[in-house]
């Protein structure tokens, strides 16, 4: 493998920075500019790094992929089934390109409830202010070649500012679709919410077609005190696909992040989900399920820090995986040194399903505080044979008795997402996965 | 009840069954026929659960020999879920817990399946939420569990009564019934051994695995065989049962030995 080579694909990668409309906001333009310095120093990562010990990256480089051209306008048929059924607030993306048609009517809604949902593009002039202390400020990109371009790139994406004491019963669906190969797109979501607020937000990849391409997304999150978040992500992408996510969360006093992460597509994924518990009694509920057959890889990486005592946090991730497929969980629990009375469980269980699919978990504990309590802990298995017999012995054959121990298995997950017609979504995709594989 | 017309449903015949190498059934012959109630009583550990997941077919046990026909049908020859669709019921004494599966979702299925076996059509949600309904209040089971995970976080006796619900439902000609009484009180027993008696008629049998007698106030057995060391050690009617409840096993082993003339 010629790393030269490979750095040198993502240098190419940033020709079509330049072309970006020039913003009339001097620090938007130095924080891409800085961006773009950091990807022409960054090297691509390799399983020699260890945050990439796990995945190799490479077969990502062996294309050329570019900022999509010209951005076709899909059939409404084509892409409503990706709608929730449920009332919500939807931001349509094409290949990284805000589709206002697709989208809600935003200026009513900010002009009846003074929720902020917005193209990032075209909100962060507006709304600079409130902007500019948050946006960049939460995923670092210094050592991050992925982010790092992510930011270069900044441009489009979603923005949601929830004024204070605003409760939004409404989900707030960010829907990404990808209806191009070779194209790579940089989704970015920057999601503020002021104090005592409400939300729930859906980030969510999909796409039209099963070609080659690459999504690199950053989501930055920020909860002001007592605030409320649910955070729901779903990355189903092409199974050829190579998708590179980053998502960082900052959490002010008692407030409460409640997440859960589902990756079912790409041939390749990562996802590293950064949580800081700033301040103090805060609470993170970080859940996730991995749900992967045939030669998929996903990586996920999760970061809790807990900066400051009396907080919360609980973790389970689950991976069930088929085929040739890899997956890779490694959740880290930080507890620092002012960090007293933490509270905090993490649990990480794995199906495999096949000879061949293999899991590599790695929970971490790293404890700085004395007077905590931290119980952590991971599971690697087969089905339960006494499971299958009891079910077996009611009449359901082998295959039947196994879909439904394996469907049950990712539903605990599943079940966890407050939207309802999403639930439906996933178990649905869970039910064809699991039969047919 | 003996009838003297009666099929022969269950024929085990010398049978040895290993786990682990060990062998734990050492020669087990067993008759049962359409309409009878068979009791298995025995010491902890003399195999009783494991002839009884050996009927129903569980890979962990090899068969190393002997012989059991159902129905005429070699049921060793056939997978466990097979055996289910032939009749055989297993009540488990330890029923398992499935976390992610809803009680209801499980029962409708298997209830389904079974019926599709026999070329009936699908009873859909509603239908067999009314059907489920009406048979869970004759076993007095709180509806609420229809919502939860299968055997999740149930109590002991709110297990066997799911156990029992489950063969309501499926109305096994053979119900292989491993300790359904322990875990339970007392009004649960009468009412679990009520449902039990409604369930056997002249078509079917029961087995009944279990240490006390009290069970047997309720269920009146024909044949009461005491268990040891993973062989049938002797076979009476229904005053055996009395007399081990008096007496305890101990008086078997001698009484065993002297027939033996050791
Ligand atoms: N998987 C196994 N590995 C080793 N020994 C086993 C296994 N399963 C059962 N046994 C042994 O087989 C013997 C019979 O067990 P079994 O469960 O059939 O007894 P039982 O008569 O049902 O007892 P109880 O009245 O306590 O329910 C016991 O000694 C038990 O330890
Ligand atoms: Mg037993």
């Amino acid at each position: 493998m010629n790393i030269a080579n490979n750095d040198d694909c993502f240098r190419s990668m940033l020709q079509g920075q330049s072309q970006l409309p020039v913003s009339p906001l001097m620090w938007l333009n130095k924080l891409r500019a800085s961006a773009v310095d950091r990807v022409s120093a960054l090297k691509i990562p390799t399983t020699r790094d260890e945050e990439w010990r796990f995945t190799d990256i490479a077969p990502l480089t062996k294309f050329l992929f570019q900022p999509a051209d010209v951005v076709p306008y899909p059939q409404t048929a084509n892409v409503s089934r990706f709608y929730l059924t449920e009332a919500s607030i939807r931001l349509v993306f094409i290949d990284g390109v805000y589709t206002s048609q697709l989208s809600s009517n935003l200026s009513d809604l900010t002009k009846n409830s003074g929720v902020i949902v917005s193209n990032l593009s075209t909100g962060i002039p507006e709304y600079a202010a409130m902007i500019k202390p948050h946006l960049g400020g939460y995923v670092e990109f210094g050592d991050n070649i992925f982010s790092a371009l992510n930011t270069a790139f900044l441009h489009d994406g979603a923005l949601v500012i929830v004024p204070r004491d605003a409760q939004v019963k409404m989900p707030v669906h960010l829907l990404f679709i990808t209806t191009q190969a070779k194209v790579v797109s940089y989704p970015r979501c920057l999601i503020v919410t002021e104090p005592n607020s409400a939300v729930t937000i859906f980030e969510d990849y999909v796409a039209l077609q099963q070609g080659t391409y690459v999504n690199n997304a950053v989501t930055e999150i920020t909860l002001a005190n007592n605030a409320s978040l649910n955070h729901i992500r779903v990355q189903r992408d092409s199974h050829q696909a190579f998708h590179i996510g980053s998502c960082a969360v900052s959490l002010a006093r008692s407030s409460r992040y409640q997440s859960v992460n589902v990756a079912l597509g790409a041939r390749i994924s990562r996802y590293n989900l950064n949580v800081l518990l700033a301040d103090t009694s805060a609470e993170a509920t970080v859940d996730g399920l991995t749900l992967i057959a045939e030669r998929q890889l996903a990586d996920i990486h999760t970061c809790i820090d807990h900066a400051k005592s009396n907080g919360t946090s609980r973790q389970l991730h689950k991976c069930i995986v088929g085929g040739n497929a890899r997956a890779v969980f490694s959740g880290k629990i930080m507890v620092r040194p002012d960090a007293q009375h933490t509270n905090s469980f993490q649990s990480s269980r794995n199906l495999l399903l096949t000879l061949k699919a293999r899991v590599d978990t790695k929970p971490q504990l790293e404890i700085f505080a004395d007077d905590v309590k931290c119980v952590h802990g991971a599971t690697v298995g087969q089905l339960n044979n006494e499971e299958v017999f009891y079910l077996k012995s009611r009449g359901l054959s082998d295959t039947m008795a196994r879909n439904l121990l394996t469907y049950a298995f990712g539903a605990e997950i599943i079940d966890r997402i407050p939207i309802a017609s999403l639930r439906c979504q996933l178990e649905q995709i869970v039910l064809e996965q699991t039969q047919g594989g | 009840m003996i009838y003297q017309d009666s099929e022969t449903l269950l024929e085990v015949c010398g049978l040895r069954a290993n786990v682990n190498n060990i062998e734990i059934l050492k020669g087990i012959d067993l008759v049962v026929r359409s309409g009878e109630v068979h009791a298995i009583m025995g010491t902890n550990g003399s195999g009783k659960s494991t002839l009884a997941k050996v009927l129903a077919g569980h890979v962990a046990y090899e068969i190393t020999s002997g012989t059991v026909f159902f129905k005429g049908k070699n049921l060793l020859n056939l997978a466990p879920e097979d055996r289910a669709r032939e009749g055989v019921f297993l009540g488990f004494q330890y029923p398992i817990e499935i976390p992610g599966v809803a009680n209801n979702q499980f029962l409708r299925l298997i209830y389904n399946t079974m019926r599709i076996q026999h070329g009936k059509d699908e009873l859909d949600p509603l239908e067999f939420d009314d059907f489920v309904r009406e048979k869970m209040r004759l076993l007095e089971i709180n509806p609420d569990f229809l919502d939860r995970s299968v055997n999740e976080g149930f109590s002991g006796g709110e297990k066997k009564r799911n156990e029992i619900l489950q063969m309501a439902l499926l109305s096994p000609k053979l119900a292989i019934l491993d300790e359904t009484d322990s875990g339970l009180d007392i009004d649960a027993l009468r009412v679990v051994a009520q449902g039990i008696n409604q369930l056997t008629n002249r078509d079917n049998a029961t087995i009944l695995v279990t240490h006390y007698q009290r069970l047997l106030n309720h269920i009146v057995p024909d044949y009461v065989h005491v268990m040891d060391s993973g062989r049938i050690i002797r076979t009476g009617d229904k005053e055996l049962a009395l007399e081990l409840e008096a007496h305890g096993y101990d008086w078997i082993g001698t009484e065993h030995c002297a027939i033996l003339g050791t």
